[in-house]
């Protein structure tokens, strides 16, 4: 419920209920409140709302829903913002939040600073029937603003009646009204974050008939403010989800760039597709060493003869190995080189953007053309490889090559998906896919393999290297370094984790070709309602 | 959860201050506390404001036909749930009586409500009948108030090895010292002795206190309107007995 004005509010609720109810004023304090939410707005797409409430001995993190009805709530001395869940003690709103927010940081949307009033709400008995919390506050960041008045009324238990009554009163008094949206949609009004408006989130829709040069370069800005919203977070190393959603806006690029960078102003391709090769490969190492983290304990459970602990060793390698790529990482996203790559990219972007005066394609079929032209390049190299598929299947190299022909596709669809009907969309691409994940279960088993070689060797020669004597070199690693004995351990387990790879790999190998199959029966240009000229001919 | 009675088959010895006073203590210490007012006189409903009306009855809860949920009014405390009395709880014995394997009834209606209360509390109905045996049966703690006079030492006796008596799972015992008047050389004598010599006997003793009168007048436990009072302490140091005893954590 919503009161006018933020005067005498405690004052007006009590004219307003008597002489049914007498009202009491239980406690009055100041209160500091903080809303959270992850950067892709998680919470607010399950109709959840969170906030920590610290003040006068108070500090909790309370967990409502789109009614504004209190779920679960943790006490919790307010840490600094942005979190990862593991701040919050495990307990019913941990468990509320794990499926829903995963491993993205909690982010603070909005402060704000005001008074938390509590009335109790007698009847005639002078027993309490309900507890009215009248909540009055002020937007303090990202913009200063009064927020409406907000009062919630809480029955105590049986006497739903009675504050349903109470409830009624206050709704039939002059100033005071039913509220039409939960709290979390005014903060979001007033700090101008509507839901979806996360940086970077929104896409863009392309109609048809779009000159393709200015479509293009609307897009491509898009994805240019999807890298610049996501450095400051993977430089603050907020949740790894920041660089994984960074690196796929410069993936793209790069494959608008190879694919279609024609219908860019000429050159501009050739000048910027190196750099952001560069961009893409700086992100590369972190983001590997991201994935080995995120699923270590998965994998160290897939073990049957080594023992997960075996492992350890290998996780605090991997764990240093990515303090060390991650500094470079930083390093490369501060320098002078990246920040006038955008630059630049931007100001060709926006140039390119500007209607030009001849006739000029439109966006439909450039599309379509390059749509085409990538479906017929998978079905020549599978068809081949399908030709070829006797004694042991195809080679690496084949289908290596066959992934990334499939993953220029994928962008493409992904690039220009808002031109086509959303379910035929979603059809072709859940095909594509269906591809792809047998070809990366093979292609990423091969690279794996090869990874943890790499990691094994490395281990080695550091152990060496303190071996030696070199004591400084051990100083900074911050854990004691494994005996011979727990190396020898963590090595053969190590083996054992290369052993279950390759299966992986041979079990998508075997799969690839009824994968195939399935890919050329859905005729996914059909699908799109994209003619194949060049097929036809 | 843990079930704790109050309960003397005399009347007026201090078993509604004790479960009222209690049973906040509880809840302030951060229990999910629910207090069940099975006497029919209802004082524990009147000190908490609440109508000592139940629908349908004790038959109604007996039966199952109103889960007790239902019937739960909460306190103006936080964490504080009371069921109320009904007039008709005079009759519960019937009621029982009517009901399958009525000694262990009590004990199933309060199976449901494990998820929700760290601790319940039953303020009983002085007398030996068919509901003592159902607190028996359900009951962790039975803690009994005796008025430090021979008589009352005899009865408490005569208690224990009533529940020696039953058969199946016992309840732990703890007596405790209450309206103790410390001007009386007899109470003083009782007070020393008995406690010494037993384990079922708590140290801690409610005197007599008209600040513990005050309750039916101020219409609150004790350590909500006077928390600093002499009376409030003496029920906290009874409560901290009384936690460990229920090995409550």
């Amino acid at each position: 419920m919503i009161a006018s004005g933020t005067d005498q509010v405690p004052e007006r609720i009590a004219a307003a209920l008597e002489p049914r109810f007498t009202v009491v004023r239980e406690t009055s304090r100041r209160a500091r409140q903080v809303w959270l939410d992850t950067f892709d707005r998680r919470l607010h797409a399950a109709g959840l709302a969170l906030r920590q409430v610290a003040g006068a001995g108070c500090d909790e993190l309370v967990l409502s829903t789109s009614a504004d009805a209190d779920v679960a709530c943790e006490r919790l001395q307010a840490p600094r913002w942005p979190r990862l869940l593991d701040v919050i003690p495990a307990g019913p709103l941990r468990d509320r939040l794990e499926p829903v927010v995963e491993i993205r940081a909690l982010l603070p949307l909005a402060r704000a600073e005001g008074t938390l009033t509590r009335l109790r709400v007698l009847n005639r008995q002078r027993k309490t029937v309900a507890h009215i919390t009248v909540d009055a506050a002020s937007l303090v960041r990202p913009a200063p603003g009064v927020l409406p008045t907000r009062l919630v009324i809480a029955p105590v238990r049986g006497y739903q009646t009675a504050a349903d009554r109470a409830g009624r009163l206050l709704t039939a008094a002059d100033g005071f009204a039913p509220s039409r949206h939960p709290a979390i949609e005014s903060v979001l009004e007033m700090t101008g974050q509507r839901p979806g408006d996360s940086a970077g989130s929104g896409e863009i829709t392309l109609s048809p008939a779009m000159p393709a040069r200015g479509a293009l370069a609307g897009v491509l800005l898009r994805l240019a403010d999807t890298i610049t919203a996501n450095v400051s977070f993977v430089i603050r190393d907020v949740d790894i989800e920041f660089l994984h959603d960074l690196r796929v806006a410069v993936r793209r690029t790069r494959s608008a760039l190879k694919l279609a960078g024609d219908a860019l102003p000429a050159g501009m391709a050739a000048r910027f597709a190196p750099e952001f090769k560069w961009l893409g490969d700086l992100t590369t190492p972190t983001r590997d060493l991201d994935v080995y983290l995120a699923g270590f304990d998965q994998m160290a459970a897939g073990l049957s003869a080594a023992s997960p602990g075996d492992l350890e060793p290998f996780r605090a390698h991997l764990a240093a190995r990515r303090r060390t790529e991650r500094r470079r990482l930083v390093r490369g996203l501060r320098s002078a080189r990246f920040t006038g790559l955008m630059a630049d990219w931007r100001s060709a972007l926006e140039a390119a953007a500007e209607p030009s005066p001849g006739p000029e394609p439109d966006i439909g079929s450039l599309a379509a053309d390059r749509i085409a032209r990538a479906h017929r390049r998978v079905l020549r190299l599978g068809s081949a490889l399908a030709r070829a598929g006797s004694g042991d299947g195809p080679s690496g190299t084949d289908l290596h090559s066959l992934r990334k022909r499939c993953k220029e596709l994928r962008y493409l669809l992904e690039f220009f998906g808002s031109l086509y009907d959303p379910a035929a969309y979603r059809r072709a691409v859940k095909n594509l896919k269906g591809l792809q994940d047998c070809l990366g279960e093979f292609q990423d088993g091969e690279v794996q393999r090869e990874a943890i070689r790499g990691f094994a060797a490395q281990m080695l020669a550091r152990r060496d290297v303190r071996a030696a004597g070199r004591q400084a070199a051990a100083r900074r690693q911050a854990a004691a370094p494994p005996t011979a004995a727990e190396l020898a351990a963590t090595l053969l387990a190590m083996g054992e984790l290369t052993a279950q790879l390759h299966a992986r790999q041979l079990r998508g190998r075997a799969e690839v070709a009824d994968r195939f199959a399935q890919f050329t029966r859905a005729r996914i240009l059909r699908t799109l309602g994209i003619a194949d000229r060049a097929a036809r001919s | 959860m843990r079930v704790i009675a109050t309960y003397n088959i005399k009347g007026g010895v201090g078993k509604t201050s004790a479960a009222v006073n209690l049973a906040y203590l509880s809840a302030a210490d951060g229990y999910r506390t629910l207090l069940w007012d099975l006497d029919p006189q209802a004082a524990a409903s009147y000190v908490f404001r609440v109508k000592p009306r139940v629908k349908g009855g004790a038959k109604a809860l007996i039966r199952g036909a109103r889960p007790l949920d239902d019937a739960i009014k909460g306190t103006d405390f936080d964490g504080l749930d009371l069921l109320p009395a009904d007039f008709t709880y005079r009759n519960m014995d019937l009621a029982l009586n009517q009901a399958k394997r009525p000694t262990r009834r009590l004990s199933r209606l309060l199976g449901p409500l494990a998820d929700e209360y760290d601790v319940v509390f039953l303020d009983c109905p002085p007398s030996i009948s068919l509901v003592s045996e159902n607190i028996l049966h359900a009951v962790h703690v039975l803690l009994v108030p005796l008025i430090p006079t021979t008589l009352s030492e005899r009865t408490f006796d005569q208690l224990t090895s009533f529940i020696d008596d039953q058969t199946g799972r016992k309840p732990e015992v703890l007596a405790f010292f209450s309206l103790v008047d410390r001007r009386k050389r007899l109470h003083r004598d009782i007070t020393t002795r008995l406690p010494a010599g037993r384990s079922d006997v708590a140290t801690a003793i409610i005197p007599s206190m008209t600040l513990v009168e005050q309750m039916s007048v101020r219409r609150a436990p004790v350590p909500a309107f006077a928390p600093r009072s002499a009376a409030a302490q003496h029920y906290r140091e009874l409560w901290a007995e009384l936690r460990a005893r229920a090995r409550l954590r």
